[in-house]
């Protein structure tokens, strides 16, 4: 039997995982972007807090999954086993590229075009909304864009603190020694991941090209 | 807005009182300025890199505030405008444009009008008035955006843009600096024409002699922060001050600057 066929024969599972694994990721990416985006926002002039703040986000980012998942095991409120701990350490990891983009987008904005802004009597919230965030646009998607492929990956992780996604099967066939069972998570996986980066790459051109 | 215009019925658009504004350094960029900007006029504030023009400008809209001093704009302190209305109320033109690249030339032109909540049709007509006032065929530039203009077209939709509210002061930060000298001539000339029509209160900020002595009503001279003296452009050659030497000395040489004769 090779992974297709088990794939096929057990298609209502890898199904209800591949859900899994997307809401995982949906709300780790909506969770990192809520506060990603206003962070990043208000750290953009303020350097020195900026540093310590995505070198914390970096350092995060340079523990291996699968220890901060057990890190936040013990933890309570946030911790347990399950798919909100999960969720609160993929979030973790996604936070990096959302703040470090929008930082590096808001910044390369043309200070003569947000002084011409603030001249011709915007608000800065106007500011803000009508000029910065749009002109980051491009540079904030693309954060996005490697921040959803990365916790596309990290989330086959996810499954060994029990929160379930395409994980569930790498980590059960590498149990059984069988190879079909790890690709028929780790196949559907990589195409979530591909699916990701060409949807949101070709959103990120539209938005552009605007 | 329209008490900036009301306040500007008589005495000075502007005035600096005993002026100074310093980094958080405490390094003055302006030092005791005492100058005014009479109604209708066009002062040009002449100095070299660093002499403190465009903190002089920044500090009429507000985008600094002094450290010492005072300055009245229509005979009311500073700091009793609310800086956005007042802001509103003196157009803005800078050396790149400074135009949003992500928006229409028709959206950059009307967006002082639009923040003060205009009608859509007075908008629309707005803009159109104003491109053909810079010399752009308004049905040719209004969809087009800022990355598709040359250089003197981005500076026309700039002065478009402030004065598209009708502000009552406008000021101007080497505005024709970066174009070709054909091109800056050309504007220079027409610019000319429409601040004797326009009437308006500008402050006008260069480096270039022969455009400060082309434009202005009267010449400020700023050497490192301090005002070195007003001129009127026919004196200004004429004055003995060291300072003038040297830039009567670059406009033999030609100096670099071409301007308008």
């Amino acid at each position: 039997m090779n992974w297709y066929e088990f794939l096929l024969r057990n298609r209502s599972e890898v199904f209800e995982r591949s859900i899994e694994h997307i809401w995982l990721v949906g709300a780790s990416m909506a969770i990192s972007l809520c506060i990603g985006l206003p962070l990043g926002v208000a750290l953009v002039r303020r350097s020195k807090l900026q540093r310590w703040v995505i070198g914390a986000a970096n350092v995060v980012q340079t523990i291996p999954s699968l220890a901060l998942f057990g890190f936040l095991i013990p933890v309570p409120w946030i911790g347990g086993v399950g798919a909100s701990t999960a969720i609160v350490a993929l979030s973790l990891y996604a936070l990096l590229p959302i703040l470090q983009n929008t930082v590096t987008g808001i910044a390369q904005v043309d200070p003569a075009v947000t002084e011409s802004a603030r001249g011709m009597g915007m608000t800065p919230r106007q500011v803000l909304w009508q000029v910065q965030l749009p002109l980051a646009a491009p540079v904030l998607l693309a954060g996005v864009r490697v921040a959803t492929v990365l916790c596309i990956g990290v989330t086959t992780i996810a499954a060994a603190i029990g929160a379930g996604g395409l994980g569930v099967f790498i980590f059960r066939g590498v149990a059984m020694v069988n190879n079909q069972v790890i690709l028929a998570g780790a196949i559907p996986a990589a195409c979530l991941a591909i699916a990701a980066d060409l949807g949101l790459g070709f959103f990120q051109r539209s938005i552009a090209r605007r | 807005m329209s008490s900036l215009s009301d306040g500007l019925q008589d005495g000075y658009a502007l005035e600096f009182r005993a002026t100074t504004y310093r980094l958080p350094s405490g390094a003055p960029l302006i030092s005791g300025l005492n100058l005014y900007v009479a109604r209708g006029e066009t002062l040009v504030l002449l100095g070299r890199s660093g002499s403190g023009k465009t903190t002089t400008l920044k500090l009429i809209n507000r985008l600094l505030e002094p450290t010492e001093g005072e300055i009245l704009v229509a005979g009311r302190p500073i700091e009793s405008w609310d800086p956005i209305q007042l802001r509103r109320g003196i157009g803005y033109v800078i050396q790149d444009a400074g135009l949003f690249p992500h928006w229409t030339v028709e959206r950059n032109v009307g967006l002082v009008p639009r923040l003060e909540g205009w009608p859509e049709e007075r908008i629309q007509a707005r803009v159109r008035e104003m491109l053909s006032l810079v010399g752009l065929p308004p049905e040719e530039f209004v969809k087009r955006r800022p990355s598709g203009l040359s250089g003197g077209q981005k500076q026309r939709v700039g002065v478009a843009r402030a004065l598209a509210a009708d502000p009552p002061i406008l000021l101007m930060d080497e505005p024709f600096a970066a174009l070709d000298p054909i091109t800056r001539a050309d504007l220079q000339k027409e610019f000319r024409a429409l601040a004797l029509r326009l009437r308006k209160s500008i402050v006008f900020v260069t480096h270039d002699v022969r455009e400060a002595l082309f434009l202005a009503t009267r010449i400020a001279l700023l050497d490192q922060g301090r005002l070195v003296g007003v001129y009127a452009p026919a004196e200004f050659l004429k004055a003995s001050e060291p300072e003038i030497h040297a830039f009567a000395a670059s406009l033999e040489s030609g100096g670099g600057h071409e301007g308008v004769q």
